[in-house]
């Protein structure tokens, strides 16, 4: 019966979500504002809706009706109940589910903290995301509904993938799911603008909040997957430029440059054309993202859904969303004006750089993603993998790191570099003081992390220079701004760390034995079996000295789960702020109770993680802004539903008729 | 189309099209970690060892190296790439080799030939190309604006100091 | 009238791209993204020397071969989708359009022995790839895979996966035609 009212629920949030993307529509159109008026309560009522029906979903995991296939297929009466909640999402038409039911949160959010917006602007961002809604929830009912019955009813349910029996893959997909869907509000807002022609700073500004909120959830959804992959696949690797993660990490970076044009595009009316693209081109990766998942067009280590029909639709929603707001761009490109107002040397042109840089970091990715696809049309085979990625992203990254300081220096309008430089001048010989010290503190070092190293130090020391001279006048917005900007410090000297100075080890231990490397001696103890909650582990115990002082015990297994054949990897770690270590079991190679193993030294592995997290909190607290606040409660409302009373013509930007 | 490999040492294929069960968002189809223990002469050709097996692709897998993969193939193949290196054979030959064999599917890194010069150099082009172009429409629009601003006033940018808050 | 129509083209260049970039994608679904062609096609076949699986002194090389084309099978007794295949190889080499012999990869001697008596041993010879590095030499990445080797040695035609009716009719016939026609 539940299932029949969650597929109920959805098929009502179906037409709401159809509503609310034509009334408001109709409404402004033809300047009806009663039906502006809707686009609120049917946004409301479609968040309640799905969450309805999402509910109804974790209700049947929870008491597990195996009449319902997606339940049996993912679940059974072993499993623990927070495995259960989790395993809503733990498989394809789940996720879509959560996918939708997230959407429809932020279409509820947008309509609750909009009051600064005049009617037919939140009309009309409204219907926007009330498209958006309407595509994947079509995609989910109609290509992945997960309250499809089974008969006979089977007494037993399969199984949730033992990868998914963990922590990390709770939180994970809600997270990255948030950012994700986010950024069709940065789209809605810009399409919005498009289809009144009325691009002014306004929309920019009520713009930035909701994409910056966004982009630090995406950021903290990639930084929890990077973390789940690097525990608990047990190969060490904390990103592998996989096509799934890379699918995450445009967007990422897209609206990353997104963020960056923004701050030029509110406050000068110059490249508001070039913001509009890139809100465009934001959300058509995220879709883009959900496409390469669940199409199976390319071959990823996740495994995922290799399902054609399913490709072809999320296909043609991105066909649609994206080339219908590229075509309505083509039509009202020309209204756009735009005046820059600034010099070559000012701020303007450095943040326009960042984007720049930002947005070939995101064709870089692109292009190694899908360049495989392009040679498959001819027939050949190629991998584009790591080596690749990491060289490109070495080279395309180090103008950003050098210019950086520079942008966060430079005067708006106009300035001298001249200025600047003089400026820097301080911080630059500190950090050649500092990395000095650091390579002769970590001798031997790379040359590779060397330059990671300088790059990063030279970073934290500009920004923290910069907080310095602020001090007094920091708004929450820059001071979000130098913290994401202390995040990138963190990660590039943490990446830099880890990637070029890791120490990795295959041996086989017999027990009682000893290893040493790196100053520290592992002893083994040997193997025991035992039996924990839902599967049967084979579990190593190892003794971790440093300076014949325990330091630690670990305990990797080797996981069977008795529904699944496949056996599980679980490496045990001790983290550190100065060094993670890493301990996987491989297999038994002898009668002794030998094993392979493999040793990690992963030196400031932590500081990379660290780095997006503060990364996220600068996003969200410079979302968080008095300023936005300031602006939305000066524009009153009454000022704005102007346009509604006087019946002006829709499109305000008249001045650039085309005679 | 299926292709199925040995699993030692009991028959059983490790290597299988997605189930129906298996059609999720996030599943790992290869979870267990493998494990070689090679003894090598020097240190270089223990890196070596580890730099090829990070390079090269495991074919029968879903992306994945032959370093990490458990799958029989990868295993072979890890064997042999062992063997040549502790033969003394360079990084170029034994790449060469299997390339030869499996074509240019078996290595991460992509060649750089005629028809992957655009892979390589594309990225480049566009910073190039959208630098230069980014630079010439600030100084053009700088120059039909400096005498519309001086006519109107109407831009408030004088009033900007550095210390003004943006981000 | 000129600037027009560059303005234009700059506002509309973003939706070509992104059509020309849909087509790319719209032409990888449905594709198998996990076949991978032979690069050793139309180039001679690798060198082997390898034990007959019916009297492991003989051994069995490349030259043995040379002056008639054939069909070389890959399989083991393991590998189930090469028993689905069976009855088609069988019929293949029944029907005398072409020679086939068995890489037998991978495999226990005896489990091979044991799996032919149950299904048949339609092959003119079987060779023994037990460690599996004349496979590695072919390029083998699964099994069932199957070679077309010419008379002169080359490799003219790979088939991953079982061999099926359609395969048979579509590659390996018109194929069959060609060297037929060769010789």
């Amino acid at each position: 019966m539940l299932a029949e009212i969650g597929q109920f629920l959805l098929g009502l949030a179906l037409l709401t979500a159809l509503c609310l993307s034509i009334i408001p529509l109709l409404g402004y159109f033809l300047k009806r504002k009663d039906w502006l008026l809707l686009a609120r309560p049917l946004a409301y009522l479609l968040f309640i809706l799905v969450f309805g029906a999402f509910l109804s979903l974790v209700w049947l995991f929870v008491v597990q009706d195996f009449s319902v296939a997606y339940v049996w297929r993912n679940s059974n009466t072993l499993l623990p109940l927070r495995y259960r909640i989790s395993a809503v999402w733990g498989a394809h038409e789940g996720s879509m589910l959560l996918w939708v039911t997230i959407q429809a949160l932020w279409v509820a959010l947008v309509a609750r903290f909009s009051q600064s917006l005049s009617h037919d602007r939140i009309g009309r961002v409204l219907a926007v995301l009330g498209w958006v809604s309407l595509g994947f929830l079509a995609f989910v009912v109609f290509t992945s509904n997960p309250f499809e019955r089974l008969f006979p009813i089977p007494a037993e349910g399969v199984d949730l993938n033992p990868l998914l029996q963990d922590i990390g893959l709770i939180i994970h997909p809600p997270i990255l799911y948030a950012g994700y869907v986010g950024l069709s509000v940065p789209y809605a807002i810009a399409i919005a603008a498009l289809l009144g022609g009325d691009l002014d700073e306004k929309w920019i500004r009520w713009s930035r909040p909701w994409t910056n909120a966004a982009w630090a959830f995406l950021t903290l959804g990639i930084v929890l997957g990077s973390w789940w992959a690097y525990y608990e696949l047990g190969w060490g690797g904390w990103w592998f430029w996989d096509p799934v993660e890379n699918a995450s990490f445009m967007p990422w970076l897209a609206a990353t440059a997104l963020i960056h044009v923004q701050a030029v595009s509110e406050r000068r009316n110059a490249f508001r054309g070039w913001t509009v693209l890139l809100s465009i081109l934001v959300f058509s990766l995220s879709v883009l993202g959900t496409f390469l998942v669940r199409s199976g067009i390319l071959t990823s280590v996740h495994a995922f859904a290799s399902d054609p029909e399913r490709g072809t639709f999320v296909l043609a929603l991105l066909g649609f969303y994206t080339g219908g707001g590229l075509l309505l761009y083509a039509l009202r490109a020309h209204r756009i004006r735009s005046e820059p107002g600034f010099e070559l040397s000012s701020r303007e042109t450095l943040l326009l750089a960042n984007s720049l840089i930002f947005l070939v970091a995101t064709l870089t990715v692109l292009l190694g993603t899908l360049f495989p696809l392009v040679f498959d049309a001819f027939g050949k085979k190629i991998s584009v993998g790591p080596p690749y990625f990491g060289l490109m992203f070495f080279l395309i990254m180090v103008p950003m790191v050098v210019l950086l300081p520079l942008g966060v220096m430079m005067r708006w309008h106009r300035d001298s570099f001249r200025r600047v430089i003089r400026l820097l001048l301080p911080p630059f010989v500190l950090t050649t003081v500092l990395t000095v010290i650091v390579w002769w503190l970590l001798n031997p070092l790379p040359l590779k992390a060397l330059a990671g190293v300088y790059g990063g130090i030279w970073l934290l020391v500009n920004t923290l220079f910069a907080i310095f001279t602020e001090k007094g006048t920091l708004t929450r917005a820059r001071l979000g701004m130098h913290l994401a900007h202390l995040g990138v410090a963190f990660f590039v000297f943490g990446v830099s760390m880890t990637e070029h100075t890791d120490f990795e080890k295959d041996l086989l231990m017999n027990p009682g034995e000893s290893a040493t490397f790196k100053g520290y001696t592992f002893t083994f103890e040997g193997v025991r079996r035992k039996r924990v909650e839902n599967y049967l582990a084979e579990e190593g115990t190892f003794k971790v000295y440093q300076d014949n002082q325990l330091i630690t015990i670990l305990h990797p297994q080797k996981r069977e789960y008795p529904r699944q054949q496949k056996p599980m990897t679980e490496a045990a770690i001790d983290p550190g702020v100065m060094r993670d270590i890493y301990i996987s079991l491989g297999e038994q190679l002898n009668d002794q109770g030998g094993w392979s193993v493999r040793i990690y030294i992963k030196p400031f592995i932590r500081w990379m993680w660290g780095g997006g997290l503060l990364m996220m909190l600068g996003g969200l607290l410079a979302a968080t802004d008095r300023r936005y606040k300031r602006h939305a409660t000066a524009e009153s409302r009454h000022l704005a539903d102007q346009w509604l009373e006087n019946n002006a013509q829709p499109i305000s930007a008249g001045t650039t008729s085309k005679a | 189309m299926k292709t199925q490999l040995r699993k030692k040492p009991a028959a059983r294929p490790f290597f299988q099209y997605p189930r129906k069960w298996l059609l999720a968002a996030l599943l790992f189809s290869q979870t267990l970690l493998a494990i070689d223990v090679y003894q090598f002469d020097t240190p270089q050709q223990e890196a070596l060892y580890r730099h090829l097996t990070e390079e090269l692709r495991c074919l029968v897998c879903q992306n994945q190296n032959i370093a990490d993969s458990d799958a029989d193939l990868a295993k072979d193949l890890r064997q042999e790439v062992a063997q040549f290196v502790k033969q003394g054979k360079t990084q170029e030959e034994i790449i060469d080799y299997l390339v030869q064999r499996y074509g240019d599917f078996v290595r991460y890194s992509p060649p750089v030939r005629i028809d992957t010069i655009v892979l390589w150099t594309l990225p480049f082009a566009v910073l190039l190309f959208g630098g230069w172009g980014l630079i010439r429409t600030i100084k053009a629009n700088n120059q039909t604006n400096a005498a519309a601003i001086a006519k109107t006033h109407s831009q408030p940018t004088s009033a900007d100091s550095p210390t003004e808050p943006d981000s | 009238m000129k600037k027009s129509t560059s303005t234009w083209l700059k506002a509309i260049l973003p939706l070509i791209i992104f059509i020309g970039f849909v087509a790319l994608l719209m032409s990888g679904i449905g594709k198998n993204p996990r076949l991978i062609p032979s690069p050793l096609i139309g180039k001679p076949a690798p060198d082997f020397a390898l034990p007959s699986l019916h009297d492991p002194k003989r051994i069995i090389r490349k030259q043995d071969l040379l002056g008639q084309y054939y069909l070389l099978n890959v399989w083991g007794s393991w590998c189930p989708s090469c028993r689905v295949e069976h009855p088609m190889v069988s019929q293949l080499a029944s029907s005398g359009l072409i020679p086939v012999y068995g890489l037998n990869w991978k495999d226990e001697p005896e489990n091979a022995k044991a799996w032919l008596q149950q299904f048949g041993d339609p092959y003119a010879d079987i060779l023994v790839d037990y460690e599996g590095r004349t496979a590695i030499d072919f390029g083998v990445y699964g099994a069932p895979e199957s070679f077309i080797i010419d008379k002169k040695g080359i490799i003219r035609h790979k088939v991953v996966g079982e061999i099926t009716p359609q395969v048979v009719q579509n590659e390996l016939i018109p194929l069959i035609r060609i060297l037929d026609a060769e010789s």
